[in-house]
């Protein structure tokens, strides 16, 4: 490999982590291209960058989930490795990993939990389970925190479940004795605090600082700029799959790190009013107040017919909720809902009311909660209208007809309407389920992530679609996304979601995928 | 258009014929075997018209299953049920001689009683179902021993003649009985709407809920019914018996599941189906009226039972991941000519930004 000595030299000393030049590609997509990373021992590092910009990529590369592209080299605790890591082997380069689900069993006790490795690798019969929760009782004193082993995982709160996961991370690089000799190890933290309340996560900080000073770097990767800004040493930022730029946290201001991450400046923004005044001369269809679910606290918004409303923010900030919410899929879920005249007690709404009311919801996961996987196409694509046919004696014929007509002008492929759901690609099942819910004229179609892992051609095929349909059928549509640029292309108004509130709101010209990526970055950290 | 269509139409494979009829096929070829061997006692007028007649009790009790499977949920309960009925129909008639029309009466009110607590005891708690039917099982099996221990005679004669006795064509009624519940099951669950938004509960009751279908009142429903036809089946039994039985009618569990799970490989594979229900207990009959004749013991037809019983689940889910393979494999083809064609038209039209 084409490096200098004192390169290798400074590598071998000074460097937990040293990546250089790894891409890697997907079929004719390149998702990182020529990454460099450097983090030093005992390093807090923060990896930053937007939905898709190839940072869960590079950390499935170092967890040997992804075979990186010839040509990359990677050089773990300051020693060269060959490229691709064995897949799950990353514990024997003193590597260890904290995704966003924790990996936690929730059935389980927190000792069955922390023995969770040694379960699945040992080939004793035979297990000291006293031992075993001694060592974690005696892990958990080191480190000031109190969790009840014989407690299970699903009882105790969110925050001593991430610090759970995150001590039996650190546990598996303690036991890497080749790595702690030379007080060196990586410990990956993929977005540990989304699922956490605020008020805690200055608790998980402290107990990240201090496995940093036992010599552990650590990669905090995140979408919060704010917590990023307040923990770590240094940071590196992706964009679009490249080095967005790096540098020490002490040092960079907020803007230039957005500037990072956005690619460019932030300008002044011309701003169009006149599609939002249209609106604003209407009376809405839809009020909503005081809407409440798991995560959502308190929205209050409105649209108009004809309107295609926008809904994001962060993951986990709760735009995700909305459309579960409006449906009545959320149980516990209060509020009131005003829509077409008829208000609704949201606590008592249900899917089927719903229906009822005329509204339709596409919801993100196509394949378990859209349509039924085993079922045909024509039975997925007529589910919602069988009632216009003849109930007792259901005609075949007609139905095949229909579904065949519905085929052909959603342009699904393959035009087999006995084929199983579940065999359709991403783009073929959205438009089989836009078919089956648009034939029924719904007065409001709520979309969420209407083009999540959809490629371009059938995404915009999508987006001609809902146009088409607003345009024709007068709907209200509200699209809860977490794609920036597809709500700059689609809506006429954006509601930027923070921690379970509306904080801001974008209307005509104003969306752009810039301007609501600063939003959903700056009012988190103003927060 | 239709040019498109047609050139779309399905493609029929041997393979998916085959494992269509397979059970007709292995039933035709069994009825050969054992008609070859005892052309004098099995192959007779005399003899196929017991095995027909025999079974409807069997067939009942497998649509009893039937209707809560489709919906997704197993009930154990069914051959309880069935015995429960027996005994309190027979000890009200027989015994206390209450007239018979009030105490088929009540025998399907307790049918419907039983299916309710199960469905409410489901749908309210939440609990899998398995569980609860297979308690409810257990514990309706305790309460006929409290009511009867050993076996009860002496119910009306009209309730043998209407079962047993008085033979339409030579077959004994209860066949048609069956064979009429059989066809209005096929027709709720192949032509109505409502047998539709069972079949989707059944197979994703996320998708249902969301699509605005009332999936816990669905679920109850089917227990209601399936208790329902429990209790029908129990009433034919007690003709067939001409009294009450407190053990027997508990085996009638395993055959009835085995015909419900075979019954789902054949005519409609994948799918739970009435008609493929009823193939699948003569086939079964078939099997054990020839073993028996052939002199082996009573025993062979446990072992018949269940061994078809985990062959039919085996076959069906073999069948089903080759042809999900071809499946697959077609649709990857399709997906990969349709990213050729959006290539080429991006490469034609450069305006078009070729990439996200």
């Amino acid at each position: 490999m084409g490096i200098t000595e004192e390169e290798e030299r400074f590598i071998r000393k000074e460097t937990t982590l040293y990546v250089k030049n790894v891409s890697k590609t997907f079929g004719s997509n390149r998702a990182l291209s020529g990454i460099n990373l450097m983090i030093k021992p005992g390093e807090i590092h923060g990896l930053l960058g937007q939905n898709g910009c190839g940072k869960s990529t590079l950390i499935k590369i170092l967890s040997g989930y992804h075979v990186p592209d010839p040509g990359g080299a990677l050089w773990i605790n300051g020693t060269q490795v060959t490229l691709p890591l064995p897949p799950g082997e990353f514990t024997k380069y003193g590597m260890s990993f904290v995704h966003q689900d924790l990996g936690l069993v929730n059935d389980l006790t927190v000792t069955e939990n922390w023995a969770m490795n040694e379960i699945a690798l040992t080939n004793n019969m035979r297990m000291d389970w006293n031992a075993v929760k001694a060592d974690a009782l005696k892990i958990f004193a080191k480190y000031n925190v109190s969790i009840d082993p014989d407690e299970e995982v699903a009882n105790i709160g969110p925050m001593q479940r991430a610090m759970l996961a995150i001590l039996r991370a650190v546990e598996d690089i303690h036991r890497n004795k080749a790595t702690m000799e030379q007080h060196r190890g990586l410990l990956v933290l993929d977005e540990p605090t989304v699922f956490l309340p605020r008020t805690e996560v200055d608790t998980l900080f402290d107990l990240v600082r201090r496995i940093a000073q036992e010599g552990i770097s650590v990669m905090f990767v995140s979408h919060d700029l704010d917590e990023v800004m307040e923990l770590t040493d240094a940071f590196t930022v992706l964009r679009d799959g490249k080095n967005g730029g790096s540098g020490s946290t002490a040092v960079a201001s907020k803007d230039q790190i957005i500037e990072m991450i956005l690619g460019k400046k932030l300008n002044a923004y011309h701003v169009d009013t006149k599609d939002a005044e249209v609106f604003q001369r209407q009376e809405p269809v839809l009020r909503v107040e005081e809407l409440m679910g798991n995560i959502v606290r308190g929205a209050k918004f409105s649209a108009h017919r004809g309107e295609v409303l926008g809904i994001t923010g962060l993951i986990g900030s709760g735009f995700e909720e909305i459309p579960y919410l409006l449906f009545g899929a959320v149980k516990g879920a209060t509020g009131v809902m005003e829509f077409q005249g008829k208000r609704q007690d949201m606590s008592r709404y249900s899917p089927r009311k719903a229906v009822e009311d005329r509204l339709a919801l596409i919801p993100a996961d196509r394949k378990t909660m859209g349509g039924a996987a085993t079922l045909q196409v024509t039975e997925n694509i007529m589910m919602q209208s069988l009632r216009h046919y003849r109930p007792h004696f259901l005609n075949f014929k007609k139905l095949r007809e229909k579904s065949l007509d519905l085929i052909s002008n959603y342009e699904i492929v393959p035009a087999d309407p006995e084929l199983e759901f579940g065999q359709l690609s991403g783009g073929n099942a959205q438009k089989v389920l836009l078919a089956k819910w648009i034939q029924e004229n719904p007065d409001l179609l709520i979309l969420h992530e209407p083009t999540q892992g959809i490629d371009i051609g059938a995404r915009q095929a999508i987006y001609r679609l809902i146009e088409k349909t607003v345009k024709e059928l007068g709907m209200t549509v509200i699209c809860s996304s977490s794609d920036y640029e597809q709500l700059e292309q689609i809506c006429d108004r954006v509601l930027i979601f923070v921690q379970g509130r509306i904080v801001s709101e974008l209307v005509g010209a104003e969306i752009t995928k810039d301007r609501i990526t600063k939003l959903c970055y700056e009012t988190a950290l103003g927060a | 258009m239709s040019n498109k269509l047609q050139a779309e139409k399905r493609r029929f494979h041997f393979s998916e014929l085959l494992q269509k009829y397979a059970v007709i096929i292995v039933w035709i070829v069994i009825f050969a075997v054992f008609s070859i061997m005892m052309p004098d006692t099995f192959c007779t007028w005399m003899n196929l018209r017991t095995m027909l007649g025999s079974q409807a009790v069997l067939v009942i009790c497998a649509m009893a299953i039937l209707v809560p499977m489709i919906a997704g949920d197993y009930d154990m309960s069914v051959a309880a049920n069935l015995t429960f009925v027996n005994v309190v129909v027979a000890k009200l008639n027989a015994t206390m001689g209450l007239p018979l029309p009030l105490t088929i009466f009540i025998g399907l009110l307790i049918g419907v009683c039983i299916g309710m607590c199960n469905g409410f005891i489901v749908t309210k708690f939440e609990i899998n179902p398995f569980i609860v039917t297979m308690g409810t099982q257990t514990l309706l099996a305790g309460f006929v021993l409290m009511i009867s221990q050993t076996t009860i005679t002496g119910v009306s004669q009209a309730l043998k003649d209407y079962v047993y006795v008085k033979h339409i064509l030579g077959i004994s009624p209860s066949f048609f009985y069956a064979l009429i519940l059989c066809a209005i099951l096929a027709y709720v669950f192949n032509k109505t709407a409502f047998g539709k938004r069972i079949l989707i509960v059944g197979r994703n009751a996320q998708v249902a809920q969301l699509s605005g279908i009332n999936v816990p009142r669905i679920r109850f429903g089917c227990f209601v019914v399936s208790g329902l036809i429990s209790a029908f089946a129990g009433i034919i039994y007690t003709g067939v018996l001409g009294g009450g039985n407190p053990t027997a009618g508990l085996s009638y569990v395993m055959p009835a599941f085995a015909a419900v799970f075979l019954g789902s490989t054949c005519l409609r594979p994948g799918r739970f189906d009435a008609f493929g229900t009823i193939i699948a207990v003569y086939f079964l009959t078939t099997g054990t009226n020839g073993l028996a004749l052939q002199g082996l013991q009573s025993y062979i037809q446990n072992i018949f039972y269940g061994g078809a019983l985990v062959i039919a689940v085996i076959f069906s889910v073999v069948a089903r991941r080759s042809r999900e393979k071809k499946e697959i494999k077609r649709a990857q083809q399709e997906r990969a000519q349709a990213e050729q064609e959006l290539l080429e038209q991006l490469a034609k039209n450069s305006s078009i930004p070729a990439a996200e």
